[in-house]
């Protein structure tokens, strides 16, 4: 009764066009930016900060970006991991060499550079397809770590090969370290989010986000009706890698402050994004989001609940933990194998009929 | 009551109760620890952090907490991992009524990410034998402490060791001494210093990383049955340290030349391998064993009125002695600071100004319980890795115990010195610290 689009007319292409066409989906979104832009930042405490935002943030903008390319294009990559170490160090060498520099502009040339790898790596899905195309981007995986942790110039030959990221100030404000406010380091993280998670959404409904999906669902049948695959193909691996490799600066400048390669970025990170957009929903920007609220934020929860809550001792609920979190993907992908955005999107269906459903 | 208003009652219920456990208003010392009793790296972990509790569990009981002030030990599971051990940090660090009043990493990865947060929060890191070695420099960091040995001084006493094998400096020219690393800041460490010994004693060295966690390490022990080192250093931690012993029991490689660091020498890493083990080195800074008198008082006011955190035939084993003497200095540290500021409400800084003036000599050890368990410690503003002598240890697999064979080993402050100096150096100019004068 409340969620429903009957009565609102559109009478120009422009409101035709929107990004939000229903009212109620615009307000919502409004809504909540509104609440994490005006409300959160006044009662961020440390640990709300560190421990839980900002890694929801970060990986929802990593599970963005691989969900451009795994959930619109279709090009399963495991490479992740590796792609966020290239922001990640490109951040760092970036900010040794200007120090003075932008930050907003060494994220953004992070992105870049990040994006210019990804390409290289993104070669072999011209040819190969499928989980063969997975096994090349694990190339990817492991080989860039490699790299970052062997070649001393990426580390400024430091003696213990981790990376540590210098105070940063943006506009007078730092962001980076530990001198850094939660709300600032908060608020910076949530901006560049914010943006980039719009402009995702504008870009899968435009020109671009339609040749991806057609190359998706069927790229013999896209090459027909006249999509080039070399280009449709490479600019999913550009547009992902370069979100990811934000998503890496950020993670590495922002929210650890100091990284270690072989730990930071390992396999495992690859995997952990993945199961972000497999649980949150492929092909949906929404999707990235409730994905990472569900696996970064449960197991802190549980966590919580069990060592705060029910006095358990903390390696019994290290174990509780990964055993509930397992049971409750499986218990996800059972419901509902397109993830938490279709079951959003059914409980919007649903919210039409509300709250009379005869 | 319906399911919903169940739920709702229970939500209620969890987030009330931390509510009412803090309610007690007596003042309580808080004693975090960073533990992991999952993952590749549990075996090494859970005996130090059972070591580390068992001995505060027993204060509190024997001694009602410490000047008779509780001890409040909270944990935190890392799991080994960075991303856990920040959530682990922000959550303990503000813990009512004292806060943190001092905060053990267990993990080098993690220490390196707490270094820049301890002078803010004002919680200092006692980083006992691991961690960056540089902080040894108070002047630099003056909210770090990692003594009573770093591992760039154990990687001098380890040479050392060698060197009286086989029969002074000069006959190490020539020989070869190969490192097993786990490949990451913490095995990185001794690089440097061992690289830099190397030019100065002549011996050929060489690094063999290992990845994360370690289970794979045929290649590695290959070329070492291949290019046949005279001696193999180990710096490895959790399920790397028994792998490599087996692939090297595997190999032939003689075990007494084979010596690990002192975070490779626990009867969980050498056990595995069976009586093929016999004669494997370790580096150690306390005896091993579950003898002293302080085990007793564990055993009496913990283990019998089942307190204990592990089992009681584990007590006395090498990493949970390394627990009980990480919590021995703690709680002296807290006395220390007690003693200076007067007052027994101390706070994190206050403990710092007691880890900074701590002397826990001879006598000192004996009152404790821990005659002879360790050397005496005595720190001071610029020095805060303490005396630094490390010893070694050997692997008897028929008595399945650990004896000391060597002498304690003064470091080599001529290598170690110029290393630290430059390298706290460089920290302090990166994240524009100003050394404080001592």
């Amino acid at each position: 009764m409340f969620y429903r689009e009957s009565g609102q007319l559109k009478s120009s292409y422009i409101s035709d066009q929107a990004m939000f066409p229903i009212a109620q989906d615009r307000w919502f979104v409004i809504g909540v930016l509104a609440l994490a832009f005006l409300v959160v930042p006044f009662v961020i405490n440390e640990y709300w900060a560190n421990a839980i935002l900002l890694p929801f943030l970060v990986y929802a903008l990593a599970a963005l970006g691989l969900n451009i390319l795994t959930g619109y294009c279709g090009q399963v990559s495991l490479g992740t991991g590796a792609f966020m170490a290239v922001g990640a160090y490109a951040s760092f060498k970036l900010v040794g060499f200007f120090p003075e520099a932008n930050f907003l502009i060494v994220l953004a040339l992070s992105g870049v550079v990040t994006a210019a790898v990804g390409m290289i790596f993104g070669l072999p899905s011209l040819r190969i397809k499928g989980f063969y195309l997975a096994v090349a981007t694990l190339a990817a995986q492991f080989f860039l770590v490699w790299m970052f942790n062997k070649v001393g110039w990426f580390y400024d030959y430091n003696l213990t090969g981790m990376i540590t990221v210098r105070p940063i100030d943006f506009f007078g404000i730092q962001i980076t370290g530990p001198e850094a406010t939660p709300a600032a380091k908060y608020l910076f993280t949530l901006t560049v989010v914010a943006v980039l998670a719009l402009s995702a959404k504008n870009i899968v409904r435009g020109r671009v986000g339609r040749e991806w999906m057609a190359i998706r669902d069927m790229d013999i049948a896209a090459e027909l009706i006249g999509i080039r695959p070399l280009q449709a193909k490479l600019s999913a691996f550009a547009v992902s890698s370069f979100y990811i490799g934000v998503a890496g600066a950020l993670y590495f400048a922002v929210y650890l402050g100091s990284v270690e390669p072989v730990e930071a970025f390992d396999i495992n990170q690859s995997f952990y994004v993945l199961f972000i957009i497999i649980i949150g929903g492929l092909g949906s920007v929404l999707g990235a989001f409730l994905g990472s609220a569900f696996i970064v934020l449960i197991p802190i929860l549980l966590k919580n609940i069990m060592v705060g809550g029910m006095g358990f001792g903390s390696g019994m609920a290290g174990h509780v933990e990964i055993l509930l979190m397992g049971m409750l993907i499986i218990f996800f992908l059972i419901v509902e194998p397109h993830g938490l955005a279709r079951l959003w999107q059914i409980a919007k269906e649903k919210l039409r009929l509300w709250p009379f459903p005869h | 009551m319906n399911l919903r208003k169940l739920t709702g009652a229970a939500v209620a219920a969890v987030l009330a109760l931390p509510m009412f456990a803090s309610g007690a208003n007596a003042y309580e010392l808080v004693i975090p620890t960073l533990d992991y009793r999952t993952g590749p790296y549990a075996p090494n972990g859970i005996p130090v952090a059972n070591g580390f509790t068992d001995y505060l569990n027993m204060l509190n009981e024997r001694d009602g907490g410490i000047n008779g002030v509780k001890i409040k030990h909270v944990d935190c599971e890392t799991g080994y991992n960075t991303k856990k051990g920040v959530e682990c940090y922000e959550k303990i660090k503000n813990t009512s009524p004292s806060g943190a009043l001092a905060i053990q990493p267990l993990s080098t990865g993690i220490t390196y990410q707490l270094i820049p947060k301890a002078s803010v929060d004002e919680v200092p890191i006692f980083s006992m034998g691991y961690g960056r070695t540089s902080a040894a420099n108070g002047k630099v960091f003056p909210w770090v402490f990692n003594f009573p040995a770093t591992y760039w001084s154990q990687a001098t006493a380890l040479v050392q060791y060698i060197a009286d094998q086989e029969g002074g400096f000069d006959a190490l020219k020539g020989k070869k001494i190969y490192l097993v690393y786990h490949n990451s800041a913490y095995g990185k460490e001794p690089i440097r210093t061992l690289e830099a010994m190397a030019d100065k004693f002549g011996y050929e060295f060489r690094g063999l990383p290992v990845d994360h966690p370690g289970q794979e390490q045929k290649a590695t022990w290959l070329q070492i049955r291949k290019e046949k080192p005279d001696w193999v250093l180990m710096w490895g931690w959790g399920v790397m340290n028994q792998v490599a012993i087996k692939e090297a029991a595997s190999i032939r490689f003689p075990m007494d030349h084979f010596i690990g660091v002192w975070w490779s020498g626990s009867e969980n890493d050498v056990m595995p391998a069976g009586d093929a083990a016999d004669g494997y080195l370790s580096g150690a800074f306390h005896a091993p064993g579950g003898g002293f008198p302080v085990h007793d008082d564990i055993r009496k006011h913990v283990y019998d009125k089942g307190l204990g955190k592990g089992d009681r035939d584990r007590i006395g084993e090498v990493l949970y002695n390394r627990g009980t003497v990480a919590a021995m200095w703690t709680t002296e540290a807290i006395r220390k600071a007690m003693e200076i500021h007067g007052t027994k409400e101390v706070t994190g800084k206050h403990v710092r100004d007691g880890f900074e003036a701590l002397d826990v000599d001879e006598a000192r050890l004996e009152e404790l319980g821990l005659g002879g368990f360790t050397y005496p410690v005595k720190i001071t503003c610029e020095n805060h890795e303490g005396p630094g002598k490390v010893a070694v240890q050997q692997w008897d697999a028929k008595a399945k115990q650990w004896n000391i064979v060597s002498k304690f080993y003064e470091p080599l402050r001529d290598i170690t010195g110029p290393l630290i100096e430059a390298d706290s150096a460089a920290y302090a100019a990166e994240n524009n610290v100003t050394p404080r004068d001592c």
